[in-house]
């Protein structure tokens, strides 16, 4: 479980994030949805530690994790993975050694034990044969899961989703919200995943929070987000000419 | 007054910045096959242009003192000692550290630059991995230790050019050339070469990879980034090399 009390962040005085308290639930996917600019990636990069806040308290279980040390927060990250909106794979390293990255780094595991691990993986994200090809040789949809199956080597506490359907196709975006969804389950996780994909709520959303401008304006499922009464939601919800045909014969 | 501010707040992003390379690494296997990779890529792949270099640089050395020196009052020796002490005291290190300046330290710029903007910097510290050591501590190594290295190839193909042009258009004998390249030889000189070098390897990598971490931007700002770290390194190994040659030779 992740909790977020009262957070603040601003950038040269700028405010990005205002007064959010959220609770993240372990076992579930965890969605932060919003306009292109809302200050949902900052939020996510805050819960990870990528970028200090201002004021406020990120906790991870019973660890107030945004005052940790160096060395602190590092141990709650080996529990951590994290899907980028760009995959952010290593582009010297091939698919495998992308993979086995996290192991070699924090386990000491033989090579036979690692090759295991990392083909379990790319099993599990539905990578076959690619083993030996550079990030740069693959698709889109191939690298997101690729990504995935990194994210996944450690068998983390807590999966982070920045994006992760930006830039595919309809299907292969499903393809990898429903993966994302799957793994949660399987293992558990805290999962929170950025979104503006409607498709993804209406897919994964078990829990939602809408932000605007840096606040929170909405929180609820996927059952309740099409009846809801915050406008600005409505506003980002039926936001396309179909969405707002169908709101208007309901 | 701001100008003054900016320089000081980078300078101690830079020493904070140093300090972070300088922690003792996650998984000193893992930073071995790292430092093994960079050993190749900023060290044997600068071996080609230094050997040219420096080839032609000692040829035109030879040929510019041959002319100044056509009096009959000056011994013929001259020619081959002004050779070798040239391309030891200057060209060796000074000529060949502004030469690898512009190709090791606008690629680690770009490098580690273009990693900041697709995330994987970020990738890397969510594994709760120190990316600043991780990147940056097995490219010093590796140019601290080869560096020197390609000084002394560059010692030894420039005085062979030297030797070639001057013999085979005929300014001087071979035996003349031979003789000025060991009268008054102070071996002393080799060290001295050799530790600017070290300053210099010193310099390009730590400023290089100092202004590709710290990208924030695109791939624009990559490409200034890397600019900015050929004219910064040139800029301090040209002011080190007076300091140094201050300190070593008084």
């Amino acid at each position: 479980m992740i909790k977020i009390n009262h957070l603040y962040k601003s950038f040269n005085g700028r405010v990005v994030l205002e007064d959010i308290s959220v609770t993240f639930e372990a076992g579930k996917t965890n969605l932060i949805i919003g306009q292109s600019g809302s200050g949902k990636t900052v939020l996510l990069k805050s819960i990870v530690g990528l970028h200090e806040i201002d004021s406020g308290e990120i906790w991870y279980g019973d660890i107030l994790f945004n005052k940790l040390d160096f060395t602190g927060k590092k141990e709650i990250r080996k529990e951590m993975g994290m899907l980028f909106q760009g995959s952010a794979l290593f582009d010297s390293l091939t698919v495998e050694q992308n993979v086995m990255f996290p192991l070699d780094m924090f386990t000491d595991k033989t090579l036979d034990e690692k090759t295991d691990r990392v083909n379990f993986c790319l099993n599990r994200v539905n990578i076959i044969n690619s083993n030996k090809l550079f990030p740069a040789e693959l698709s889109g949809g191939m690298r997101k899961r690729v990504a995935i199956a990194r994210a996944i080597s450690l068998n983390p506490k807590y999966l982070f989703c920045d994006e992760p359907n930006s830039g595919l196709d309809p299907i292969t975006a499903i393809l990898i919200d429903a993966l994302i969804k799957e793994l949660t389950e399987e293992y558990s996780m805290t999962t929170i995943v950025n979104t503006h994909d409607m498709n993804s709520v209406m897919e994964n959303g078990e829990k939602i929070i809408f932000i605007s401008d840096g606040v929170k304006c909405w929180e609820g499922n996927k059952n309740e987000i099409l009846t809801s009464d915050c406008d600005k939601l409505n506003d980002f919800v039926f936001a396309n000419s179909l969405a707002k045909k169908l709101r208007s014969l309901k | 007054m701001p100008g003054m501010f900016k320089f000081l707040t980078q300078m101690g992003r830079y020493f904070m910045l140093l300090q972070k390379v300088f922690s003792v690494p996650e998984k000193p296997s893992v930073y071995y096959k790292q430092t093994m990779r960079e050993f190749v890529f900023l060290g044997l792949n600068s071996i080609g242009i230094i050997t040219i270099i420096s080839f032609f640089m000692g040829a035109v050395i030879t040929l510019q003192t041959a002319y100044n020196t056509e009096n009959p009052i000056y011994p013929k020796y001259l020619i081959g000692l002004g050779c070798r002490d040239s391309i030891i005291l200057e060209f060796s290190s000074t000529v060949a550290a502004l030469i690898l300046a512009g190709k090791v330290g606008s690629s680690i710029a770009s490098e580690i630059g273009t990693m900041r903007v697709t995330e994987q910097i970020d990738a890397l510290e969510i594994m709760g991995v120190n990316s600043a050591s991780y990147l940056i501590l097995p490219k010093l190594i590796a140019t601290l230790i080869f560096n020197p290295f390609l000084t002394l190839i560059g010692i030894i193909v420039g005085i062979l050019g030297g030797w070639m042009a001057g013999t085979f258009l005929g300014v001087t004998t071979s035996e003349d050339f031979i003789y000025g390249i060991q009268y008054a030889f102070i071996p002393y000189y080799i060290t001295y070469s050799l530790i600017k070098t070290v300053f210099f390897a010193f310099i390009i990598t730590s400023v290089s990879a100092f202004q590709g971490y710290y990208v924030d931007g695109g791939s624009l700002e990559v490409g200034r980034a890397s600019t900015k770290a050929v004219v910064y390194s040139s800029i301090l190994i040209l002011l080190f090399n007076v300091i140094l040659t201050q300190l070593l030779l008084s």
